[in-house]
């Protein structure tokens, strides 16, 4: 069964481009291709194929009618002043976000490279946010933040005025540090094993010649991290656009102004069946990722070479 | 200097308790609320919650790491006598493990195609796999919406299930993994006259199980989150799962909300309390875009 479905997938035409340069060795090569089929049969039909038709829709009227009206529906998006409200607060959200969550989750790592105590303990500690559903700890969060909440009563004695933290323009402060909480843990790993993948001789040696600890960070381990660095931004970017889930946990489908995200305005979008704001919103966002993880790349490739060896 | 070092060392460790505290702060004070009855959540959260009961509320809310009493009254009552929960529970679970198990079923094949007989082509797939895996759910959701109202699938389990299963990021990370298999395993198991089938099954699979298991655990912590996609995808509540009912749980019920918490948390903390290791590989491997 699975040689001959290896043998049909290899007569599938497919475009010069994509052909193979060199000779075709056998039924081998076609039976790895079986083993490929399922998977690539699912991301065609649930992720590739539909979102040619998204690419369409974002150009046509309406899916009835289909007339071709170009841009309009991007401009009209633009102008939308929801979307823009929505666009404007991802995108302030991530800018403060996901700094921090590169550089905390370093210092993390580093900390816990240094000859504490207790070490695989902390490790434990920082992660376990990750594995805590947010619907689970929605209810503690809710009893800080709120106006007669924990964190207005701790900073009473200080004389500090109680602010309804959820509803006020610290709101996106707040939801910054519930992301922290979450994704802290996962990059710190990342950190942690790019720290312990750097070449042992090189630190001694630079030890040595007499290099402080803060020259070695600076100067050698740094450059080591570099494609890290990157890979952990593009990580926590994108998880940036998942925060989405703390917010409606916490203060459902419409939330204090300054917590309107991108996700709010796809699920109004989607109750009314708005399909050319939704697919040229979709759009719109698919070039700006792949814009960025092109950057990124390209980055990486650029300066991340005399590293990776 | 030894005792400046020492003294530095006591720094350090200090800002990491301090930390840790703060993180692990939001679960051990659900936890421990579980434990507390109705009247002691009304006592310390009546400010927040309009709790109804007509008992003593404190003038301000109270945070506390003890409960006055221990009582399993709001376990009694989830376990017992709402059966809502425990459909909701249920619903999260027949939600999210298949996704997990033939989502992992299909990336290990699809990994071990990417691993075989390398070309241009598998790898302008590959890399179109990364690009998919890194879109978020607000270009993602849009295609996955046409498609199950093509099937007419739309409000049925099949339109998480489906898409779910298709998802590529177990893919791509079991591919980083069974590349780093060494060819001479496979190309051995190959001239004594095994089929690619049973190199697959009998010497690549047994040799990635901590790798399945890293993917499954990720993959799982994943869907167990789910938000976005029931709200879309699934009109009817009924159906949503407890990580999108517990937030609609009315505040007179915060009691048995912070035992319905708790219990929702569970399966995802044996997982991470068995496999911690496994979730620190995996983590590790996903570190990083280069196949």
């Amino acid at each position: 069964m699975i040689h001959k479905l290896g043998d049909w997938v290899k007569k599938v035409p497919l475009p010069r481009f994509l052909r193979e340069s060199g000779r075709e060795n056998g039924r081998e090569k076609g039976i790895s291709w079986a083993f490929l089929s399922p998977s690539l049969f699912g991301v065609l039909a649930f992720f590739i194929v539909p979102f040619f038709v998204v690419i369409f829709y974002s150009l046509v009227d309406s899916p009835i009618r289909k007339q071709f009206v170009f841009l309009d529906n991007f401009i009209g998006l633009l102008k939308n002043t929801a979307f823009q409200t929505a666009a404007k607060n991802t995108l302030s959200f991530s800018a403060l976000a996901v700094p921090l969550a590169v550089l905390l989750a370093l210092g993390l790592a580093v900390l816990l490279e240094q000859r504490i105590p207790l070490r695989s303990q902390f490790r434990t500690f920082f992660l376990s946010p990750m594995m805590v559903p947010v619907a689970s700890v929605v209810l503690i969060w809710q009893v800080v933040f709120h106006y007669n909440g924990a964190l207005n009563a701790g900073l009473a004695p200080f004389g500090i005025e109680a602010v309804d933290w959820l509803k006020s323009g610290y709101s996106q402060l707040v939801i910054v540090a519930l992301f922290l909480w979450k994704n802290l843990g996962y990059n710190m790993i990342l950190f942690m094993s790019a720290l312990s993948n750097i070449p042992r001789e090189i630190i001694e040696m630079a030890r040595v010649e007499g290099a402080s600890a803060f020259t070695i960070f600076w100067r050698i381990k740094l450059r080591f991290l570099s494609p890290t660095i990157l890979f952990v931004t593009i990580l926590s970017l994108i998880n940036s656009f998942k925060v989405f889930r703390e917010v409606y946990l916490l203060t459902g489908d419409y939330p204090y102004g300054g917590l309107y995200l991108l996700q709010h305005f796809m699920n109004n979008m989607f109750n009314k069946l708005d399909y050319q704001k939704l697919s040229a919103a979709a759009v719109i966002m698919a070039v700006v990722m792949v814009i960025l993880i092109a950057v990124l790349f390209l980055i990486e490739s650029r300066y991340g070479k005399d590293v990776e060896g | 200097m030894r005792k400046r070092h020492l003294l530095i060392r006591g720094l350090l460790t200090v800002f990491a308790a301090a930390f840790a505290f703060a993180f692990l702060m939001p679960t051990v004070l659900t936890i421990v609320n579980s434990f507390m009855a109705q009247s002691e959540i009304s006592a310390n959260y009546g400010v927040i919650f309009d709790t109804g009961v007509g008992s003593y509320q404190s003038e301000q809310v109270n945070l506390k790491l003890i409960p006055d009493m221990v009582s399993f009254s709001q376990y009694a009552t989830v376990l017992l006598k709402s059966p809502e929960y425990l459909l909701k529970f249920w619903n999260s679970v027949i939600l999210v493990v298949p996704v997990v198990v033939f989502q992992v079923a299909i990336a290990a094949l699809a990994a071990y195609g990417f691993t075989r007989f390398r070309s241009r082509r598998k790898e302008l797939i590959l890399f179109l796999y990364i690009i998919l895996m890194l879109m978020p759910y607000q270009v993602t959701l849009v295609p996955n919406y046409l498609v199950s109202q093509w099937l007419h699938i739309l409000d049925t389990r099949w339109a998480i299930w489906l898409p779910g299963v298709a998802a590529p990021f177990s893919v791509f990370l079991l591919t980083k993994f069974m590349r780093r298999i060494p060819e001479s395993y496979l190309e051995a198991a190959r001239l004594d006259g095994a089929g690619e089938w049973k190199i697959f099954t009998k010497i690549c699979l047994p040799l990635c199980r901590g790798a399945l298991y890293s993917v499954a655990i990720l993959v799982f912590i994943d869907y167990w989150n789910m938000v976005e996609q029931p709200l879309i995808l699934l009109s009817d509540p009924e159906m949503h799962p407890l990580s999108v009912y517990l937030s609609r749980i009315n505040a007179g019920e915060t009691g048995v909300a912070f035992a319905v918490a708790v219990i929702y948390m569970i399966p995802a903390l044996l997982l991470f309390l068995h496999g911690e290791e496994y979730l620190v590989e995996g983590i590790t491997y996903s570190g990083g875009l280069k196949g």
